[in-house]
């Protein structure tokens, strides 16, 4: 069991030791992409925990990123606040949030949980337009470069957005990394495998999922508020149905229950997207169908993938 | 002292839609015995000890255990009790190593701590005799496996009371002799609460036998008061020489 342990750590610091490195060696227009893909992957992960580890496929995850994003976004520009405190305001959003749709939400289960994750996500987009004298609704609004400071370093800057990317990024990596391989997290995926076994073995299933859902919320929350924070938008268009149904995207294509594949996941479909939509402007299509080649021949992504046929020790 | 019942059962119903699957079930768990529960299918065996487990909602009646009464309890507080459960259909975590199915089991009492869980976890395999198999994926073994997989998963929780339902159906000869000395080495720490077919098995290893028919309780006592029972014989065990 020792032998193998350490393969894991190895592939955690060898992947946050390349993206480190990444930004010496990338042009700045690929190193501006990283960071965004990084700050993606971020949602994806907190995705992941959620669908990937614990079994429950969320379509309301918008509401946790979009809760992020709000959070610091309308703290900073209303209250004035430092981005360091509305970053914790976003999180905070976005932890309430999952809990409070978990409570509900977790009463049902199936394509039934589905369905009330994705009325209650449209109904945060409704309140966003709603309130659009703060919000501005679908035209957002845009958080000054002046603002965007932390201990005067601008985040607006290329190094600056990259590192501050890469470290969302690490520590939420870090996190996870522990946390599925801990006992919490070893359940959850019991769980995912057979609850009632689970529950027959005597774990409170429900508060695990419960737990799961709130983390789950509130790693995607701190990537909408940290996408606001490093992209300086705050907009609607973060809430809807598109931005519930991307994180699942990202973490089939890259291996749903694999901690390296939202990275993955993200990073491909975003060049995908950008590749094909230099070459055609029917660039859906081409994302279309490469995802569904992906489908019929990688059914688990990946890192899915490349668990079940080279690396059983994947994480 | 302790009392020498851990489990009672007080006219413990259980109704499905007009249909009575248990009716009036009065019932004595003694403590540290062998008590096999028999009696033709769809008796009600696996609804009574679902109702035991918590894994089905009674329609009334009361469960006592160790003295206190747990009717409130759901199913993951009864098991954290104490009382370990087997499903009659097999079910294990398919994706998971033999060995991380077991740990899933020791988990919630051994904690974090992984060289006590690693030797608990090694401790039970090896007495199923899945100790070369752990690192098997649970879904790739054999049927008869798979249960004595179950077994382990129960036996790792050191449950005061482990309830088995049907654990030797499926099982090769060989195995079922394993599964009747694994019993037989519980004798005294545990309580068995044993649903058996097989009345080889249940001869050999129950120290009381209850018995169930058409949901109610048709006889009880020792092995021998059973054999003798008229009614059980009329009822399921068929002529005494069977
Ligand atoms: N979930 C259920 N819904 C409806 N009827 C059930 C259910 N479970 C069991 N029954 C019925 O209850 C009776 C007792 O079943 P069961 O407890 O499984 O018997 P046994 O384990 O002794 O074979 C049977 O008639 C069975 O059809
Ligand atoms: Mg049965």
């Amino acid at each position: 069991m020792t032998g193998k342990s350490r393969a894991p750590n190895l592939m955690v610091f060898g992947v946050l030791l390349c993206l480190g490195l990444l930004f010496l060696v990338l042009p700045a227009y690929h190193a501006g992409n990283l960071a965004r893909i990084m700050v993606l992957a971020v949602y994806a992960m907190g995705y992941n925990l959620l669908f990937g580890y614990t079994g429950l496929l969320s379509l309301g995850h918008a509401m946790f990123f979009a809760a992020g994003m709000y959070g610091l976004g309308l703290s900073m520009t209303g209250w004035g606040l430092s981005p360091v405190p509305a970053f914790a305001v976003g999180v905070g959003a976005a932890t309430l949030a999952s809990a409070i749709i978990g409570f509900l939400a977790l009463r049902t289960r199936g394509v039934a949980f589905m369905i009330v994750t994705l009325m209650f996500a449209q109904a945060g987009y409704l309140v966003i337009l709603y309130f659009g004298a703060y919000t501005r609704g679908d035209e957002g609004f845009v958080i000054q470069q002046a603002d965007r400071m932390i201990a005067g370093i601008d985040l607006s800057g290329d190094a600056a957005r990259y590192f501050t990317a890469f470290i969302l990024f690490a520590v939420c990596f870090l996190g996870l990394a522990w946390l599925v391989r801990a006992p919490f997290g070893r359940t959850l995926i019991a769980i995912r495998e057979n609850e009632e076994r689970a529950q027959m073995l005597g774990y409170d299933t429900t508060m695990y999922k419960l737990r799961a859902m709130i983390v789950s919320g509130a790693i995607s929350g701190a990537a909408g508020a940290g996408y606001a924070l490093l992209f300086g938008y705050v907009g609607a268009t973060f809430a809807t149905v598109q931005y519930s149904i991307f994180p699942l995207l990202w973490v089939l294509l890259g291996g749903a229950g694999t901690l390296i594949g939202p990275l993955v996941g993200v990073f491909f479909m975003f060049y995908l997207i950008d590749i094909s939509s230099a070459v055609t402007s029917a660039y859906m299509l081409i994302a279309g169908l490469a995802l569904v080649l992906l489908t019929l021949f990688a059914p688990q992504g990946f890192a899915g993938e490349l668990r079940k046929r080279v690396f059983a020790w994947l994480p | 002292m302790a009392a020498v019942e851990i489990l009672k059962t007080v006219g413990l119903t259980k109704t499905y839609a007009g249909l009575k699957a248990n009716t009036d079930v009065n019932f004595v768990l003694p403590r540290g015995k062998v008590t096999a529960l028999i009696g033709p299918n769809g008796a009600g065996k696996s609804t009574f000890v679902g109702m035991l487990s918590g894994r089905t909602p009674a329609t009334s009646g009361d469960v006592f255990f160790e003295g206190r009464n747990i009717n409130a309890l759901p199913a993951h507080k009864r098991i954290q009790l104490g009382i370990a459960y087997t499903f009659q259909i097999t079910s294990v975590f398919a994706g998971l190593s033999v060995h991380e199915n077991v740990a899933v089991a020791a988990r919630r009492i051994a904690g974090g701590d992984q060289s006590a869980l690693n030797a608990r976890v090694g401790e039970a395999l090896a007495r199923v005799g899945l100790s070369e198999r752990a690192d098997q994926i649970a879904g790739d073994l054999s049927y008869g496996h798979q249960r004595v997989l179950e077994i382990a998963m129960g036996l790792v929780q050191a449950p005061k009371i482990f309830i088995l339902d049907e654990p030797t159906q499926g099982l090769s000869d060989s195995e079922v002799e394993d599964f009747i000395a694994l019993i037989g080495s519980l004798a005294g720490e545990t309580t068995v609460l044993l649903i058996e077919h097989n009345m080889s098995v249940v001869m050999r290893t129950a120290d009381f036998i209850t018995v169930l028919n058409n949901g109610s309780v048709l006889a009880r006592g020792t092995p021998e008061q059973v054999r003798a029972d008229r009614h059980v014989q009329a009822a399921y065990l068929g002529t005494p020489d069977a």
